[in-house]
């Protein structure tokens, strides 16, 4: 009902507009589907009521005036500037609304800050450009981490191709969380502040470096959910997409026990045999996703910050150097150490990718075994 | 040290100003002075809005056209910079040392050298700005609020000749508040008491105590960054044991009065600008008084509002969500005196007016979204969106640039000798009125509807509104060729203006001629 | 001397003063920001756990020991440019308050040189900070690890009884980050 008197009200141009108006004409704050979601947006509505009514009334008596007062209509000025009754009940009728609303929001916020009774947490780490989930666990065998990645392809942000519904806002791998459960989140940062946000939880927070901060949510109903990081944290800060994917306790078990059952396999996908064209193929995928956004997807670089990968003497030069710069890190530049990031395999994937796309063809490969060694030894 | 009455002596035998470009080099008259800020801060307006051009001609549709994301960061950054630093603040004191000393009928500022020195550093200061772009690795790409680490750890190499163009600009502020603060106290004509003073007197008054407090806070924290960018130290970086929160909550302690630096001189100018066009003295002077001055002092307690999602304790939220929510009540007193001032009224609508009445009006859209805000519990929705976007433009676009488009065309009058032409005055008027409305209301959507702010890039869902709030931004940078247009025409080839241009207007501006004398008031005027 | 002279002085003096009184006022916010307001941040932070964190080790107190079970986890991760394994040896103890428990965090420099790391903690709610005193820590020192070499560190903490009812979780979490060169150089220089 309030949603439609707003539409009313302030939707005006998009009502001129006729029946475009669909989800590109959103106007208000999603209602979400959480208790605490539910709370914010009944809030937010009260807050602005109590300032359409206000702003009503102000501008009511200023256009009245505007229109009744005027010199061409032969008014003539009155001549009173004061009057302690009026001034007086104009500060203490706004200060008794504002209280009003205070109090309610004192109540929310309480019920924002209750972290506690959690049944499971979940770790958020922001990284440039990318978010680490953690599910922890009792058993550290079992903790399931990965990264989420965007998965929007370059070519649709440089116009390319098409861009699919969901541009900007897709991700590799979702965080999965089940419905009617009290999921605490601890959010930190590897690098910069970023800041988590999913609209539909009502959970924002920023994830700071050094810092572990606590957040909460209950989802309700299951569905996809999409936000995005709201703190400037570099470059690439508009294309690290936040997806949570919501589904039934008995659901998101099977899930776990998946990505638990993945986490075992890869110890085996790290094992096994590769071929030269196995891991071309991978490395590209890994490479798009986790280099191309600085060295550019025909690794064509962005002097002098990012350098160039394609003909680089450096990628061409001794494989080990290569390896090390991924694993590690380069000091004092911008290229961090993917060693948490990546896996065995992907590193030897990206690393066999390098050497030999774009003309590089170096010819020689590295297996995810020889990765685990040089991890290992050293 | 120097003071007026030391030139005054010099002077008082000369009677116009020097020939050439040594007049403006070496000038103390706080007329040339004022002339100079409000020259130089149009310039700054310009680029500035240049910056903005480029970001809304990228956000114009979704997808990368024009610009790369390390590009569109240093625009934003450097647009929010140019524009608070270059335009806002130095077009206010441009018009504080036009008419301060004209208002209280003193012969010039307290200090004139070093007005001179504080208007000379500033070029300088955006020369060194600006030219960061043009470095290896870029400008400045962390936002106007510079978070640490992305400005420390994670900075540009030009993020020094950014600290020290910050440093050069803070100099030049404070010592432009310290000559008002002693121009104020020291200088009034006998008669002149503090509250006989007018309202925009008043607002500088207190607008220069924020700026001192405040400012060595600014000037310590690029500092510290320095600190860290080049001597290991770690104030903000959490690796060797500091802190990136303790860099937030420095900068907003500094950064929400300086807010209120960038509003409450606009208060001023409205406060003489409604009466003069309702030809009935302003409703409750006093309160204004006391209603600014508890805005200034609310500032320095409320800067925990901009933090409200890194973390703070449950107690210290509801604290700032309390007190930031108590600055609606002295905001709504000024707002309600204004509108009762025009009530029974007898009104007219030349530009100054117009420009006025839109503050009023869209300034108090801006405050309205201002208490959403405060709500802490939903900012949590709105913090960083297109939300916040919307609500900072509604107060210093409508509101604080419109303010100073309002004195422009209301002293312009007394400061060139000529009247500006009102038709395109109007025309200038209504184009940047809807224009700013198509620009920046529909953020509003945006923002509630999920958009992040500072993003080169956007989902689908949010192309119309950003269609349109580009469409609306071209429309507003366009007419502010024509107010240009006007200015150079008005001085140029304007009508003679009468030494009172306006008779609803008040105060002692008006008592002298059009154009004000090079020396006004070398006598002190009567005041009754 | 005629009369607009004096008066002229006298105007002259009444500037001086409220200038002087201005400058006063700048250089003192300054020197206060440099010198003042960082350790009255870490004081602030100490007293109220904002940042949940503690730098100090606290002397191991007497209490008594309470029935209440405390869940205490523990999370490990690496700054963006670290490259060691870091892990805690168990991801969570419950612990009674008064008890003094021990935990180990175990850490590996895998890489070909010699590195100097350095944790940093952070306490979830951060209301529990002044409730959760570290006797002994690895985060209090810096961390030196040869090339290859791996080492087990101790945690040693104790809850304080007074630990407000409604925590009943805790979380710790250490961001270890490596020291680098120009600032190991920085201290060095510092003590000799």
């Amino acid at each position: 009902m309030q949603r439609k008197l707003l539409r009313g009200s302030l939707a005006l141009p998009a009502l001129l507009i006729g029946s475009w108006a669909q989800a590109g004409w959103q106007l208000n704050m999603p209602r979400g589907v959480t208790d605490i979601s539910h709370q914010v947006y009944d809030l937010h509505m009260l807050t602005l009521w109590v300032c359409v009514v206000i702003g009503v009334l102000v501008f009511g008596v200023m256009f009245y005036s505007m229109y009744k007062h005027r010199k061409s209509k032969g008014a003539v000025s009155a001549d009173f500037h004061e009057s302690t009754k009026v001034e007086l009940a104009w500060t203490l009728i706004p200060a008794a609304v504002i209280f009003g609303i205070g109090v309610k929001a004192t109540y929310v916020l309480a019920d924002m800050y209750n972290v506690d009774d959690a049944e499971m947490t979940v770790e958020v780490v922001g990284y440039q450009w990318r978010w680490r989930y953690r599910y922890l666990s009792d058993d550290p065998d079992t903790e399931v981490t990965f990264f989420s990645n965007m998965a929007t392809d370059w070519d649709e942000i440089n116009n390319l191709v098409d861009k699919n519904p969901n541009y900007l806002l897709d991700v590799d791998e979702p965080m999965v969380l089940p419905t009617g459960t009290k999921v605490r989140f601890i959010l930190t940062s590897a690098d910069v502040i970023h800041s988590w946000w999913v609209p539909a939880l009502a959970v924002k927070k920023d994830a700071v470096p050094g810092i572990a901060n606590e957040a909460w949510t209950i989802i309700n109903e299951p569905g996809t959910y999409r936000g995005q990081c709201t703190e400037l944290c570099g470059k690439d800060h508009g294309f690290m997409p936040v997806v949570v994917e919501a589904v039934t306790p008995e659901e998101f078990d099977a899930w776990l026990a998946v990505k638990q059952d993945e986490a075992r396999q890869m110890a085996e996908l790290t094992g096994r045999d590769w071929s030269m064209a196995e891991l071309m193929e991978r490395g590209q995928s890994v490479y798009n996703t986790s280099c191309a956004s600085c060295h550019q997807v025909d690794g064509s670089g962005n002097a002098p910050t990012f350098p160039a990968l394609r003909g680089s003497d450096y990628v061409r030069g001794d494989i080990d150097d290569v390896i090390d710069i991924i694993l590690n890190g380069k000091r004092g530049s911008m290229m961090p150490a993917f060693r948490d990031q990546l896996s065995e395999v992907d590193t030897a994937a990206v690393t066999t990718y390098i050497r030999n796309a774009w003309g590089n063809n170096v010819g020689d490969m590295v297996t995810p075994v020889d990765i685990l060694d040089i991890k290992a030894g050293q | 040290m120097t003071t007026a009455t030391h030139d005054h002596d010099h002077d008082h035998d000369h009677h116009g100003p020097a020939k050439g470009i040594t007049r403006w080099l070496y000038t103390t008259n706080h007329k040339d002075i004022g002339t100079m800020y409000l020259w130089f801060s149009f310039a700054m307006f310009l680029l500035g809005g240049t910056f903005a051009m480029v970001i809304r001609a990228e956000l114009f549709q979704p997808g990368l056209q024009l610009v790369s994301p390390e590009f569109f960061n240093q625009m934003t950054t450097m647009h929010g910079l140019v524009m608070v630093f270059g335009a806002v603040m130095p077009a206010f004191v441009g018009l504080a040392n036009w008419m301060i000393p004209m208002m209280i009928g003193a012969p010039d500022m307290a200090l004139p050298r070093m007005n001179n020195l504080s208007f000379w550093i500033l070029p300088f200061a955006f020369a060194l700005l600006v030219s960061t772009l043009f470095m290896e690795g870029g400008g400045p790409n962390f936002g106007w609020t510079f978070y640490a680490p992305l400005s420390t750890t994670y900075a540009p190499p030009s993020t020094t000749y950014f600290i020290f163009a910050v440093h050069i600009m803070g100099a030049s502020s404070i010592m432009g508040a310290i000559n008002i603060v002693a121009t104020i106290l020291n200088m009034r004509a006998p008669g002149m008491t503090m509250m006989k003073m007018p309202l925009f007197v008043w607002t500088w008054l207190i607008t220069s105590y924020l700026l001192i407090a405040v400012m060595p806070v600014l000037a310590g924290v690029v500092t510290m960054m320095l600190f860290d960018i080049h001597f290991a130290t770690s104030f903000f970086d959490a690796a060797g044991g500091g802190s990136p929160i303790l860099f937030q909550h420095l900068f907003w302690f500094f950064g929400h009065p300086e807010v209120y630096i960038m509003i409450l001189p606009a208060f001023g100018i409205v406060s003489a600008i409604i009466p003069a066009f309702a030809r009935k003295p302003l409703f409750g002077y006093s309160s204004m008084v006391y209603a600014t001055a508890s805005i200034a002092f609310l500032s320095f307690i409320v800067w925990g509002h901009h933090m409200f999602t890194v973390g703070i304790p449950f107690l210290g939220q509801a604290f700032f969500m309390w007190s930031t929510m108590l600055i609606a009540v002295p905001t709504g007193v000024k707002v309600f005196n204004w509108v009762t001032t025009m009530f029974r009224g007898s009104m007219t609508f030349e530009t100054p007016m117009l420009f006025a009445l839109a503050f009023v009006v869209l300034f108090t859209i801006g405050g309205f979204s201002g208490l959403m805000l405060a709500v802490a519990p939903v900012d949590f929705q709105y913090h960083d969106t297109y939300f916040v976007v919307a609500h900072f433009h509604y107060v210093l676009v409508p509101g604080a640039v419109f303010s100073i488009m309002a004195a422009v065309y209301y002293w312009l009058p007394k400061w060139s000798g000529r009247m500006y032409n009102e038709t395109m005055g109007k025309v200038h008027f209504w184009l940047s009125f809807v224009g700013v409305n198509i620009l920046f209301f529909p953020q509003h959507f945006l923002g509630l509807a999920g958009m992040p702010r500072r993003i080169p890039d956007y989902a689908l869902q949010f192309t119309n509104f950003n269609m349109i709030s580009s469409v609306g931004g071209f429309l507003f940078g366009l007419s502010q060729l024509l107010f240009l247009y006007i200015v150079v025409h008005t001085v140029v080839a304007g009508k003679k203006a009468p030494a009172k241009p306006w008779d609803g207007a008040e105060g002692l501006e008006w008592t002298v001629d059009s154009p004000a004398p090079y020396h006004t008031f070398s006598t002190p005027p009567k005041i009754n | 001397m005629s009369e607009p002279q004096a008066q002229n002085q006298e105007l002259a003096s009444k500037i001086r003063k409220s200038v002087t009184k201005m400058f006063a006022v700048t250089v003192g916010m300054l020197a206060f920001v440099w010198f003042g307001l960082v350790p009255m941040y870490d004081l602030i932070c100490e007293w109220t756990g904002i940042t949940g964190r503690t730098t100090s080790a606290s002397e191991e107190q007497m209490f008594e020991v309470v029935d209440r079970d405390i869940r205490v986890q523990f999370l490990a991760r690496n700054g963006a440019e670290m490259p060691w394994d870091f892990r805690p040896v168990v991801t969570h103890v419950t612990a009674k308050p008064g008890e003094i428990v021990q935990v180990d965090f175990y850490a590996r420099n895998g890489t070909s040189q010699d590195m100097i790391g350095q944790a940093i903690p952070s306490l979830a709610p951060f209301e529990s900070t002044p409730y959760f005193h570290k006797t002994a820590c690895f985060c209090f020192d810096q961390q030196p690890l040869a090339a290859g070499e791996d080492i087990k560190m101790a945690m040693v903490f104790q809850i304080d009884p007074d630990l407000p009812e409604w925590i009943k979780t805790i979380n710790l979490s250490y961001t270890l980050y490596e020291v680098p060169q120009r600032r190991q150089d920085l201290a060095a220089a510092r003590t000799e």
